[in-house]
Formats: structure tokens, C-alpha cells, sequence
């Protein structure tokens, strides 16, 4: 294993201890449906209402995992049952390359965020996959539009998420990271490019005002209309990942995720310092992606086509060109 | 000025501030006094004409024989609380309360004498 | 994908009342509509045969749960107009006072459920909150939220005493304040702009064509308003205006309604202010004699239009009732047409649908499907037979 220099040295129990419980999957777990809770319940607080006790998201999932899981007839059994797995194992994945505690994930090397990009696009790929095969036809109408508004936001996103990249002229996440602590002026320059990414992944994520293929009004629940009992809970579950996932990610390329790392003995001390600033700056891009639903009505189809490829993909484009210039100056 | 996200400004001050909603039951807001709700019936006043329950639009309001009296009683089952009772009769036997609450588990448990 | 049939209802989460819309589709456009209606049919109109005049005073109420006092209010205009009785001047008005408040309501749940429909969740809590006000006051006067039971045949059963009006003026402050900002909203935020405007087009033609009523034809631009053009109650005396656009779309009639709000509070400011002394309710026979009535009003959503016939007996002979959603009906399926999927929900809701009250027919075909036809009395027995095979009493 290609460690980095935080997670450096330690032994396998940490290992273990740091896949599956923290800052792993299990933390994932907990933090995910806290993030569910503080939007449910920031929303709510925003629209005047009291909002869910703390503990309801857990409760929901509790629920639902108890339920009747039923598979339709028409539906193919197969597919059925994957994509929700699918969709929470691949969020799953690319969280263990996010770098939380320091400065590198559980493994860095270079390219590994490109492979969480491409990590991140399979959950709406497993919710297509779901809707299509569920033999419903708000299922399918709604995976069609899963899978036509796709690039809408996919493209965008890796535009944007690629800026950091090209002004710091590597592609590990570690290096980004290291490189935005120690030029803050960065931050400035992909500013344009962080706003660009957050409302791609606000799309990313199906969420006002780009919540289109679950349009409750209109094709009641899209592709997750047939899904029941422990599959819905899972989809669920992947669903409140992919938040907690794609805002870490946004903390980390633009935020400089958890640095400046403070070094303490022993390690899992700096573990949790590192961690706990991570946290704050995810948790700020979720905020700023509670605020963005509270205060829009939900587009349509062709609007956010056509949004995206008059705005998003020009402004991302043009991000990239800031970039390139930047480093062609000189750099920061 | 046309902007997405016009209500923002007002939307972000509410975060902090006490929602409008209630908990109930823990918190109640009162209502008014001049609610209809649960009639109050004043055996002392009737004269047993049987108006109330010829009006009562839901047959909440029947005469029964109580006592060698003829009165009625209310089923508030079926009660709509429109308080034509209340209007019909004659000598103000009938009151209705603000009293709302009146959730129950079976049957024909709900009934003022 | 081809073309596809979306069924639309009768569950549906975009509609508040069991209705169908099947929807034929290809892609996201809108090809063909097929409404089919009658799944709330609740034989409300028979049923007022059975009851004497005082008992139907609650029943018609119950024909819708939002215009609940239009509803009423054509009711008792009918039969006074057969019995020939005046209702006091202060009665006129306080009846005038209830339609613009329920008005008022109406009009903010409206806003609400239409920003609901495009996914504007926040707006829909706002305005349901600032509704509230409104119920407090219909609940401070009537003693009841929705079902206010306020009209006698007559006159009016309760009074508004000066603390009432009081309050009311106080009400009309605040809900003009908020007005006021949701039309700032409604004509600014962009992406209700996007979700409004140009869709659901109802040129003023095809609106006269289909006979649409209240502020789905006032949006097209037609001048009709019951309240002007033939005045009950006391909107003779009332100074307003006829709020009319003329952009055809979903935006006009979020217009139309959010300045008639501001209407209604001049309305109620006005009525307040002038609210004549004396006798809020004339005695009234029982029996009503044998004559024929109809009566219209303009409830929120149009003209709701009431007809009597009556036998000289306690009880009417015959009763219909036609209400402003079904007049509206065949305009919503030719705005329909062409529109993307995405704007159905809306569209729907622009004409401010009450499918229960509308209901007044249910269409049996015997052979169209398999199965068979039950008539009532059999469908009675079958149900007794049902509880007590299950042990449950009836
Ligand atoms: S309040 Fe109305 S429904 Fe209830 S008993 Fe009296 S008349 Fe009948
Ligand atoms: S109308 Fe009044 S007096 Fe007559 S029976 Fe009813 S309660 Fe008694």
C-alpha cells in the first residue's frame, strides 16, 4: 500500500481502523445522515417550520429497512436489486481517496481525482439503471431524464474540478491540497470555478432547482418510484454519501480540504484535527448547497440543458483558460 | 431586478429565528371564544319541543326519553358543529363551548347529555 | 422512447383530488390529453332533495372546501329570491365581508400550491402561513375555519362587532404587506419566470371559444366578473376593479390573483369603514313555495352558478349545481396541448382546480370494462355482509 505521510508507519489494526470506522465507513454512515438531518432541518427552519429531531434520519432508515421490500413483476430483478448497491459502493469508494484526516487518502497516488470523478458519475448512472429497469413507467421517464440531463452537469463539473488541477500541474489531490495551503491567492483565481462546481453538483445530486428527475409533481418519485423497503433505504443512503462525498470533494480541491495539518503525537491526534477542519469546510459547502434549494422553483428539462451549455460549460471553459493563463504567467 | 433566488435575503434570517409552527401537544394555541365547539346542554332550560333535533343537519341531534323527560342528546360523532341546534331552540338551552379537543377512541364515547 | 401513455391520476402526487389526466407523450412534449372525471362523485345534489332548506344551509357548504361560502351564498340567494325577502343592508355586507375573506384565503393557498407544483417549497410554506391570518379572523367571526355557517336563510347567523372589525383592518395591514412581497417575488425570481412564463397558453379567443371563467379567462384577457357584471351581496355599492392581463399564460394568472389580493383588502377596508347599523337577518318561512331560481356568484376560482327548483314544500325539489372548475375544464386540456411534461402540474393548477366540488355525474359503462355493475342497494348489502364476515359491526 502506497501510503502518504500522514497514515505513514501505522500499523494494520489502524488500518482497519481507518477504513471502517474513522474516519471509514462507518463515520461516512453517521455523517451522511447527519448532513440529511441538518438539511432537513435547516430547510425547514428556513421555511418556518420546526423541522425533524435529530435523531429521524437514522429512524427513517431504521424503518424503511424493516419494511416490505417488494420487487415488481415487470421489473428485472437483477438490475433492480444492483443499482442501489452499486450506486452506495462506488460513493463508498471514492470516499476512501478523499483526504480527510491529512493530507493524502487512504491511498494517493496520481490521477486519483480523476478516479473519483469518475467514481462519483456512477451513482446516477445506478439511478438510471434503476428507474430503467424498474418496468415503471414514471421509472423510466424519470431514468430518461436521469440519463439526458447527465452531461449537463457531468461536464461542468470536471471542467471546474479540473482548474486546481491545471494551476498546480498535478492531478493527486494530496499535491492540490498542499499546493492551496501554501497560496492562498489560489482560492481567488478558481473562485469562478468553485461556483461552477457547486451548482453542477447541486445538479449532481437532484436537488432544487435542478431536482428533475424526481420531480414529485410531475412523474411522482422518477426513477426510484417502484423502490421499497431496504433498496429505497440504500438509495437513500447513497444519496446523503453523494452529498457528504461531493462536498468533501469541493472542500478539498478548493478548499484545501484538511490542511494546514497541525502535527501532534501521536497520530491519530493530528487525525482528528485534521478531520474536524475537513468537516468544517464540508459542512460549509453544504450550507451554500441548502441555501441554493431553499430559494428557486425547479427547471425543466430543456432549461437546464440549455443553462448548462449557455452558462456553466462557457464559464467553466473560461475558468480553465484563467487557469492555464495563470500558470502560463508564471503561476501564484 | 430578475434574479433566481429572490427570496434569499428574507429566507437566510429565518434560521435563527423561532419557527412559526407549534409542537402540539406540547404547545397549544387557544382558540377563540367564539369557536363552535362541544355544545353544552342545560337539561333545566329545555322544554322539550324537539326543534334542535328536527334541524340538526346530521342527525348528531336526536329526542330521547331520560328519566320520563323527552331531551336531546348529542352524538358528536356525527355532529358537524354548525350550531343550528344552538339557533333553533327556543328557550337557549344548547351552548356551544370552544372546546375542541375532543379526540376519543370508539364509537358513540363522544356524546353530551 | 417512442410515444408513451403517462396516466396522470386519479393518484397522483401533482393532484390534490382523485382526477385523470392520461397523457400521451412523446419525448417530454405533450401529444394528447384524455381528462376523465366522476371519481369524487358524491351525490351531494340528491342528496339535498331529502333535506329541508336549514339542513342543505350545511350541506352546500360542503360542496367545496375552500369557496365554501360561494357555495352557500348562491344557495341562500336562491331561495330568498323565490321567497321574495329583502336581507338587511348589514347583512349584505357582512356576507360580502366572508366572500372577499375567503377570497383572500383562497387566493394565498392558490399561491402556495402553485409554487408547490414547480417545486417551490419555500413559497408554499410562506404563503400558507400568511393564509393563517385569514383563518383566524373567519374563525374569530364565524367561529369556524373553513366550514364558516355563517348565512342564514335571510340574513347572516352572527355579528361583526367593532373589535372584530378591528382586527380585521389590522389583518388586511399585515396581509397587504405580505402581498405586496410576493408580488415583488412572483414577477422577479427567475426561475418562476422560466416555470410561468409562456406556458399554458389560453389565447383570448380559445378562452371565450371554451367558455373559461374567473382568473383562468380574466388572464386571457376577458373582462368577466360576476361581482361587476351582475352584482349580489353589496358589490354594487363597493368600489373595485376588474383585474384582467393580458399575457394568456400561467404568469397572468399568477398576476390576475395576486392583485386581485389587494382588491379584496380594499373591498374589506371599504366595507369596514361603511358597515351600515341594524338587523343582520329577516325571519324566513320554512316552506318554500313552488318557483324556480338560479343564482352566480364569483367564487375565487370563477363563476359558480346554482339552480332551485322548489315544491311548495319544506324541502327542494331539485338542485344543481355547476362549479367554475368544470367550466374551466375544456380550456385546461387545449392548454395543454404541446406543452412539456414538466408543465403539467402546473397548468393544472393555474386554473386552480376543486375536483370534488365538481363532480356531479358518474359515468357508468357497463361494457367497457370487465367486471360488473352494482347498484347501490346491492352494494349496501355486500358491505354489511362484508364487516360481519370479519366480526366488525357496522
Ligand atoms: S351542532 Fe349542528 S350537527 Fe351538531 S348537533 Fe347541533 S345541529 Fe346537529
Ligand atoms: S330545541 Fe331546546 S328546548 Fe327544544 S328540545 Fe331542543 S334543547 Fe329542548
Amino acid at each position: 500500500m502506497v501510503c502518504g505521510k500522514g497514515v505513514e508507519g501505522i500499523d494494520i489494526l489502524l488500518t482497519l481502523l481507518y477504513l471502517f470506522i474513522f474516519p471509514g465507513f462507518l463515520f461516512l454512515f453517521a455523517f451522511s445522515l447527519f448532513t440529511e438531518y441538518l438539511d432537513r432541518k435547516i430547510y425547514a427552519r428556513m421555511q418556518r417550520r420546526v423541522g425533524p429531531p435529530f435523531l429521524q434520519p437514522f429512524a427513517d432508515l431504521v424503518k424503511l429497512a424493516a419494511k416490505e421490500d417488494v420487487v415488481p413483476e415487470k421489473a428485472e430483478h437483477f438490475m433492480f436489486t444492483a443499482a442501489p448497491i452499486i450506486g452506495l459502493a462506488a460513493i463508498f469508494a471514492a470516499y476512501l481517496y478523499l483526504p480527510i484526516v491529512s493530507s493524502t487518502g487512504l491511498h494517493s497516488f496520481n490521477g486519483d481525482l480523476v478516479v473519483v470523478l469518475y467514481l462519483l458519475t456512477i451513482p446516477t448512472l445506478a439511478l438510471f439503471l434503476g428507474g430503467w429497469y424498474s418496468g415503471n413507467v414514471f421509472g423510466q421517464k424519470g431514468g430518461m431524464r436521469v440519463a439526458s440531463l447527465l452531461f449537463s452537469y457531468e461536464i461542468p463539473f470536471f471542467l471546474a474540478l479540473l482548474t486546481p488541477a491545471l494551476i498546480e500541474g498535478s492531478w493527486k489531490m494530496a499535491d492540490i491540497v498542499h499546493f492551496e495551503i501554501s497560496h492562498p491567492l489560489e482560492f481567488i483565481v478558481s473562485l469562478l470555478g468553485f461556483v461552477i462546481a457547486l451548482i453542477a453538483l447541486q445538479g449532481k445530486l437532484e436537488r432544487l432547482p435542478f431536482d428533475i428527475p424526481e420531480a414529485e409533481t410531475e412523474i411522482v418519485a422518477g426513477p426510484l418510484v417502484e423502490y421499497s423497503g431496504r433498496r429505497l433505504a440504500l438509495f437513500r443512503l447513497a444519496r446523503d454519501a453523494e452529498m457528504v462525498v461531493g462536498a468533501g470533494l469541493l472542500a478539498v480541491v478548493f478548499l484545501a480540504g484538511p490542511e494546514p495539518i497541525v502535527q501532534l503525537e501521536p497520530v491519530y491526534l493530528s487525525w482528528i484535527v485534521g478531520a474536524l477542519v475537513f468537516l468544517v469546510k464540508t459542512l460549509f459547502v453544504i450550507f451554500l448547497l441548502i441555501l441554493m434549494k431553499s430559494a428557486v422553483a425547479r427547471i425543466r428539462t430543456d432549461q437546464m440543458i440549455s443553462f448548462a451549455y449557455k452558462w456553466l460549460i462557457p464559464l467553466a471553459l473560461v475558468q480553465i483558460f484563467i487557469a492555464i493563463m495563470v500558470r502560463f504567467l508564471g503561476g501564484i | 431586478m430578475k434574479v433566481p433566488g429572490k427570496m434569499l435575503p428574507k429566507i437566510i434570517g429565518f434560521i435563527v429565528r423561532k419557527p412559526v409552527t407549534v409542537l402540539y401537544p406540547k404547545q397549544r394555541l387557544t382558540p377563540p371564544e367564539t369557536l363552535r365547539g362541544k355544545m353544552k346542554f342545560h337539561l333545566d332550560r329545555c322544554i322539550s319541543c324537539g326543534l334542535c333535533a328536527r334541524d340538526c343537519p346530521s342527525a348528531a341531534c336526536t329526542m330521547h326519553e331520560i328519566d320520563g323527560k323527552k331531551r336531546p342528546v348529542f352524538d358528536l360523532d356525527y355532529c358537524t358543529f354548525c350550531a343550528q341546534c344552538a339557533e333553533s331552540c327556543p328557550k337557549d338551552a344548547i351552548e356551544m363551548t370552544s372546546e375542541f379537543e375532543l379526540a376519543h377512541y370508539k364509537k358513540g364515547e363522544a356524546i353530551v347529555k | 422512447m417512442g410515444r408513451v401513455k403517462l396516466p396522470i391520476g386519479p393518484q397522483h402526487p401533482a393532484l390534490k383530488e382523485p382526477e385523470n389526466f392520461t397523457i400521451t407523450l412523446d419525448g417530454e412534449r405533450v401529444v394528447d390529453v384524455d381528462i376523465r372525471i366522476g371519481y369524487t362523485h358524491r351525490g351531494i345534489e340528491k342528496l339535498m332533495e331529502s333535506r329541508t332548506y336549514t339542513q342543505n344551509l350545511y350541506l352546500v357548504e360542503r360542496i367545496c372546501g375552500i369557496c365554501s361560502y360561494a357555495h352557500v351564498e348562491n344557495f341562500t340567494q336562491n331561495v330568498e329570491e323565490i321567497l321574495g325577502i329583502q336581507i338587511p343592508k348589514r347583512a349584505e355586507y357582512i356576507r360580502t365581508l366572508f366572500l372577499e375573506l375567503e377570497r383572500l384565503h383562497s387566493h394565498f393557498l392558490w399561491l402556495g400550491v402553485a409554487g408547490h407544483e414547480i417545486g417551490f417549497d419555500t413559497l408554499f410554506m410562506y404563503t400558507w402561513q400568511d393564509r393563517e391570518v385569514v383563518q383566524d379572523l373567519l374563525e374569530m367571526i364565524s367561529g369556524n375555519r373553513v366550514n364558516y355557517a355563517m348565512n342564514a336563510i335571510g340574513g347572516v347567523r352572527r355579528d361583526v362587532s367593532v373589535e372584530h372589525q378591528k382586527k380585521v383592518l389590522q389583518g388586511m395591514d399585515y396581509l397587504e404587506k405580505r402581498a405586496e412581497y410576493y408580488k415583488e417575488v412572483a414577477i422577479n425570481e427567475k426561475t418562476i419566470l422560466a416555470r410561468a412564463e409562456n406556458v399554458g397558453i389560453l389565447k383570448t379567443k380559445d378562452a371565450l371559444k371554451f367558455s373559461a371563467v374567473g382568473p383562468t379567462a380574466r388572464a386571457s384577457g376577458i373582462t368577466v366578473d360576476i361581482r361587476k357584471d351582475d352584482p349580489y351581496a353589496s358589490y354594487l355599492d363597493t368600489p373595485f376593479d376588474v383585474i384582467t392581463t393580458n399575457t394568456n399564460d400561467v404568469l397572468g394568472r399568477v398576476v390576475v390573483r395576486v392583485l386581485e389580493i389587494f382588491e379584496s383588502i380594499k373591498i374589506i377596508r371599504y366595507l369596514m369603514a361603511h358597515l351600515p347599523v341594524g338587523e343582520i337577518v329577516t325571519k324566513a318561512p320554512r316552506k318554500v313555495p313552488e318557483g324556480e331560481s338560479i343564482s352566480h356568484t364569483e367564487a375565487p376560482r370563477g363563476e359558480d352558478f346554482h339552480y332551485l327548483r322548489s315544491n311548495g314544500t319544506e324541502k327542494p325539489e331539485r338542485y344543481k349545481v355547476r362549479t367554475p372548475t368544470l367550466a374551466n375544464l375544456p380550456a385546461l386540456a387545449e392548454m395543454l396541448k404541446g406543452t412539456y411534461l414538466a408543465d403539467v402540474p402546473i397548468i393544472v393548477a393555474a386554473i386552480d382546480p376543486c375536483m370534488g366540488c365538481m363532480d356531479r355525474v358518474l359515468l357508468l359503462k357497463g361494457n367497457e370494462k370487465p367486471g360488473e355493475l352494482v347498484d347501490g342497494e346491492r352494494l349496501r348489502r355486500y358491505s354489511i355482509k362484508w364487516f360481519a364476515e370479519r366480526g366488525w359491526k357496522a
